[in-house]
């Protein structure tokens, strides 16, 4: 394998692993919260990225991305008030069942407001044949953002949850619900804002990600089973964790195709998952202690 | 056990419920297309292309004085539900025909349904093996992708290329496309050096951009696929900076794939139907008229773009229409009446239906065509 | 004796549904009522792992396409290309090859329907067993997680290789001939059969599950589901019973799949998907998870509706409200929600307010 291919293939893979991450990243900020995989995780990302073509329209870029972020804000958070918030101590199977539906809903919506046909918005530098050399690999730079958002989006949640009182009262909320209700804590409140804060992490990346993937009615259920993938591989509830998972697995699967074809890449990263969680049910950056205070 | 017969009781009602009174006035013509689900973008645009048609026969006084009344079940593309709905249409619907199903995965499992009911079906999945070998009541009417596969290395042959690439979708489509190009490649002394195939939802290929970029020997690559992966082919091999000829399927006929692959869209080389150039094509072309009425039509009704797909339901209907017009409200001669059909101009091309020949398209209903400045035109050679 | 009994009812209400649609010239029916019965013996069966054992399994379509695909793959492939190999010899010899020819008139080689039937269930049992050791120990998202990977797997694998016909799936497959005069096929004139066929196959499932859950088995199963740590120190093997549980749910699936595609006469990729999975464990829930009969009938009802199209392009959509207006105000399935009862309570607060108000 020459250097440039090789390069090539990480490019491809660093690509991927980031649009996985950001949308593991989701997963785990609900879970932290609340203990609860949000299955429609992916529905956020198409939002993300649906609202924003349309409102492209009637505005310039950076402004119909913030605009989309905060409707599908809120779009979070009607979802937990609606669905999620006056249930009394659900069990993880009804959970799971529940935001399945609200997957499977969010996808029906947007195919009836928005059509099956695909849309994307305009690349932010450049046009779809404008690429960088780097060290003789060519890549668009859509890549640079979309790493550059992720990068960006893992500071920005780390000086959230350490530093801010917000911050410390979701990990508070998640760590021991009763003690931080004890404490005054709205636990409540906080699941709400894990919601809102997922759905906008999960629409960001729908924006960034749209001029590489185009945005679609269906994109979600793929993104949430990679999503999901790489939030387990990492360890439920690490942030840190995901992003290493992520890359990991875009990257393990862009080298794949020079070995086996590609019509089976996704039946292999699959099977590396369910590998990793008979051996290692804790993930590969989870620690066994903090895996086992969790309920699996 | 009063409580279990309470339940049943209730399905059974539910049954019954069920039980609609059918009128039989009207000529009923069945339809069973993939609206929504996987195949949305070919069920979609054809199911469109029916209403308005419908629509248009029935404001006209319907056919000889008899109103069409169209039914369309959505399959959602799942071969066990266009099962479902074959036999409900043939039974319970009694229709005349069946237009559709938008795959060929869905049409071959119906194929042998209608054949044993001798009820019409003029199917719009693009693969050979619906008309071959040759079953007395099903027809369709894409194109044949062997022509298409012709006509891409005949030009091939022209430019002097002799070791391709494939890429194909992991649809119907792409799998039927894909042995024709395998099968076919000998006879125009062209080698395929690379094979992949990819997920129909797949949303970068890079990595096997990268791949088949890294074989030195590939003069050109062939993209066989229905899906939005066809644009993203062609960015992600202009993006990795090479520029080796890049043909497409025919199934790349819908200007959306244009726009979405943007520049990178630019020269790529594909065969089409001639709906995508009408506008250019000269006045005496027997098709001229009708596509551009088709044209105007459909984008004034749903606005958005007229697609080659929506055209695979527009010339199985009116291929019915004109048969119907000539036998009636009868199978058999409808069957005969489309098998005698010829010199009928449709978007597709014009067909010339025949007891052995149930697509009635030549080679010559391809042409071959590229994208420049975002538009569709007729490609003449480098 | 006593289930034996309360499987009765059901065998009038079949019979019923018979001569209704035979009286009332509406026997189209039977045919969507044939399919829903196959799709309804997947769900008792999900129905038991799922409210009794207590697992959840997004992957339960992988096992019926593992029945219906392997079945499909043996009974229409013809082996005349591999003729003579030592494999195809032993088959030859052991009787379970057939040979025929077509609607087209080429010549077939191909494995009879039976022994397809039996190879396709047991691959389904082996790899029940193989996939439920590591994915029983796991437990709630890892759990859904392991077992939607392995739907995954098994959808990617149907559309991966030629064998099983990528996209299109496998069509043309040939009755299966059960005994001489009774044979599982699509055939308008097996109609009637056929819908016997099948209820007295989904009866017969029936009949099984609910001695199950009322023998030793259905009590230690219950204790799982209730609290493992509790069965285990009850002495109750509950790794075993899961295994068991998920193994016979496999089967069922398997058993399912085989026979509709037969019935069909063909499968395609969609009878794998995702969302075919998402859509069993809709229908158990919606008949409450610890409640077969609930199952049962949900089965049937949707499955029915659904096939017969009566949803139009909504139909996914309408399985996703089911799901979420069951799974918030009746977790315990429709059967669970004493309408009556609420209605009543409903009516009587309304009067009282009234009363109050004047």
């Amino acid at each position: 394998m020459t250097t440039e291919l090789f390069i090539q293939y990480l490019m491809a893979g660093i690509t991927y692993g980031s649009i996985y991450a950001i949308v593991a990243i989701g997963f785990n900020i609900i879970y932290n919260t609340t203990g609860i995989i949000n299955f429609a995780q992916g529905e956020f990302v198409m939002f993300g990225g649906m609202i924003s073509i349309t409102l492209l329209q009637f505005m310039p870029l950076p402004l119909a991305i913030l605009s989309a972020v905060a409707i599908t804000m809120l779009i979070g958070a009607l979802i937990e008030i609606c669905f999620i918030r006056w249930l009394k101590s659900p069990s993880v199977l009804r959970l799971i069942i529940i935001t399945i539906g609200i997957s499977i809903l969010s996808r029906e919506v947007a195919v009836h407001i928005w059509g099956e046909s695909i849309r994307s918005l305009p690349y932010f530098v450049g046009n779809e044949i404008t690429s960088i050399s780097i060290f003789g690999a060519r890549i668009s730079p859509q890549v640079l953002w979309v790493v550059a958002a992720s990068g960006l989006m893992v500071i920005c949640l780390g000086i959230f949850f350490q530093i801010t009182s917000v911050g410390r009262e979701m990990r508070a909320s998640a760590s021991n619900r009763k003690a931080a209700t004890l404490c005054g804590i709205n636990t409540q409140n906080m699941v709400t804002l894990s919601f809102v804060l997922s759905a906008g992490i999960g629409a960001l990346a729908g924006c960034v990600m749209s001029p590489i993937t185009y945005s679609q009615y269906d994109m979600g259920t793929g993104l949430a089973i990679k999503g999901f993938t790489v939030a387990i591989l990492g360890g439920l509830g690490s942030s840190g964790g995901a992003v290493a998972a992520g890359l990991l697995l875009g990257i393990i699967e862009a080298f794949s195709v020079s070995v086996v074809p590609l019509a089976f890449q996704d039946a292999i990263s699959i099977a590396i998952l369910l590998i990793i969680l008979f051996v290692r049910p804790q993930g590969l950056f989870g620690s066994k202690e903090a895996a086992g205070l969790k309920e699996f | 056990m009063k409580k279990f017969a309470s339940k049943f009781l209730m399905a059974v009602m539910a049954v019954s419920l069920c039980a609609v009174p059918a009128l039989a006035e009207n000529i009923k013509v069945g339809a069973i297309l993939a609206v929504t689900g996987g195949a949305s973008f070919l069920g979609g645009p054809e199911a469109r292309s029916l209403e308005m048609l419908v629509e248009e026969v029935n404001s006209k006084g319907g056919i000889n004085g008899n109103k069409i009344e169209l039914i369309i079940k959505d399959s959602a593309a799942s071969p066990e539900k266009a099962i479902s709905f074959a036999k409900q249409l043939i039974e319970e619907e009694k229709v005349l025909a069946i237009i559709g199903p938008s795959t060929s995965g869905e049409t071959m499992k119906i194929k042998n349904i209608c054949e044993q009911a001798k009820t019409p079906l003029l199917s719009c999945g693009a693969a050979e093996v619906i008309v071959n070998p040759v079953a007395s009541y099903v027809f369709k009417t894409p194109q044949k992708d062997s022509f298409a596969v012709k006509k891409i290395f005949m030009e091939m042959n022209k430019m002097g290329i002799s070791k391709v690439a494939v890429l194909a979708g992991n649809t119907g489509f792409g799998k039927a496309g894909k042995g024709q190009l395998l099968k076919l490649a000998p006879e125009f002394g062209i080698e395929i050096v690379e094979t992949e195939v990819y997920d129909k939802k797949s949303n970068d290929l890079s990595a096997v951009v990268a791949k088949i970029k890294a074989n030195k020997d590939v003069q050109a690559v062939i993209n066989w696929s229905i899906v939005p992966a066809q644009a993203i082919v062609a960015k992600n091999m202009r993006q990795a900076g090479w520029d080796v000829p890049l043909f497409q399927s025919h199934g790349f006929g819908n200007i959306k794939y244009v726009e979405a692959a943007g520049a990178a869209a630019e020269g790529i080389i594909f065969p089409a139907g001639r709906l995508l150039i009408a506008d250019s094509l000269p006045a005496d072309n027997p098709q001229k008229e009708l596509l551009m009425a088709y044209k105007k039509n459909y984008e004034a009704k749903f606005n958005e773009p007229a697609s080659t797909f929506g055209g695979h339901g527009y010339d199985a209907f009116t291929i019915l229409m004109a048969a119907i017009a000539e036998g009636g409200n009868d199978r058999d001669k409808v069957r005969a009446a489309i098998e005698g059909l010829t010199n009928f101009a449709g978007t597709g091309g014009v067909f010339n239906f025949s007891a052995e020949d149930h697509n009635g398209l030549g080679i010559d209903a391809f042409q071959m065509m590229t994208v420049k400045d975002g538009k569709f035109v007729a490609y003449t050679g480098k | 004796m006593k289930k034996l009994l309360s499987i009765l009812p059901l065998l009038v209400v079949v019979i019923g549904v018979h001569l209704l649609t035979s009286a009332t010239d509406t026997m189209y029916y039977l045919t969507q009522m044939t399919m829903s019965a196959y799709y309804s013996l997947l769900i008792i069966g999900l129905c038991v792992l799922m409210g009794y054992a207590g697992q959840i399994s997004l992957g339960h379509a992988g096992f019926f396409a593992i029945g219906g695909y392997l079945s499909a793959a043996l009974t229409t492939h013809s082996l005349i290309p591999h003729q003579n190999t030592t494999l195809v010899g032993l088959l030859d010899s052991a009787g379970l090859l057939l040979s025929g020819q077509n609607l087209y008139g080429e010549a077939l080689l191909v494995v009879t329907p039976w022994a397809a039937c039996i190879i396709a269930v047991l691959t389904a049992a082996i790899i029940a067993v193989i996939i439920g050791i590591p994915v029983l120990k796991l437990k709630g998202h890892y759990l859904a997680m392991a077992t939607l990977g392995f739907g995954i797997i098994i959808y990617r694998v149907a559309l991966a290789m030629e064998y099983f016909g990528e996209a299109d799936g496998i069509s043309e497959v040939p009755p299966f001939v059960l005994m001489s005069g009774l044979s599982v096929s699509g055939n308008f004139s097996d109609r009637v059969q056929n819908y016997y066929i099948a209820w007295v196959l989904l009866l017969i499932g029936m009949v099984l599950l609910l001695n199950l859950i009322d023998s030793r088995v259905g009590r230690a199963l219950r204790g799982i589901h209730g609290s493992d740590e509790a069965a285990d120190a009850m002495g109750v093997n509950t790794a075993r019973f899961k295994l068991q549980t998920f193994v016979l749910s496999a089967v069922f699936a398997a058993v399912a799949g085989v026979l509709l595609t037969h019935y069909n006469g063909g499968i395609g990729p969609s009878e794998a998907g995702v969302m075919k999975s998402v859509r069993y464990v809709a229908i158990v829930a919606v008949g409450g998870m610890a409640h077969l009969w609930g199952a049962l009938l949900m089965g049937i009802v949707l499955n029915f509706l659904s096939l017969r199209g009566v949803f139009g392009s909504y139909d996914d959509a309408v399985f996703g409200l089911i799901l979420i207006v069951i799974m918030l105000f009746a977790p315990n399935g429709i059967l669970s929600l004493n309408i009556r009862h609420r209605l009543k309570h409903f009516l009587g607060r309304r009067k009282q307010d009234k009363e109050g108000e004047a």
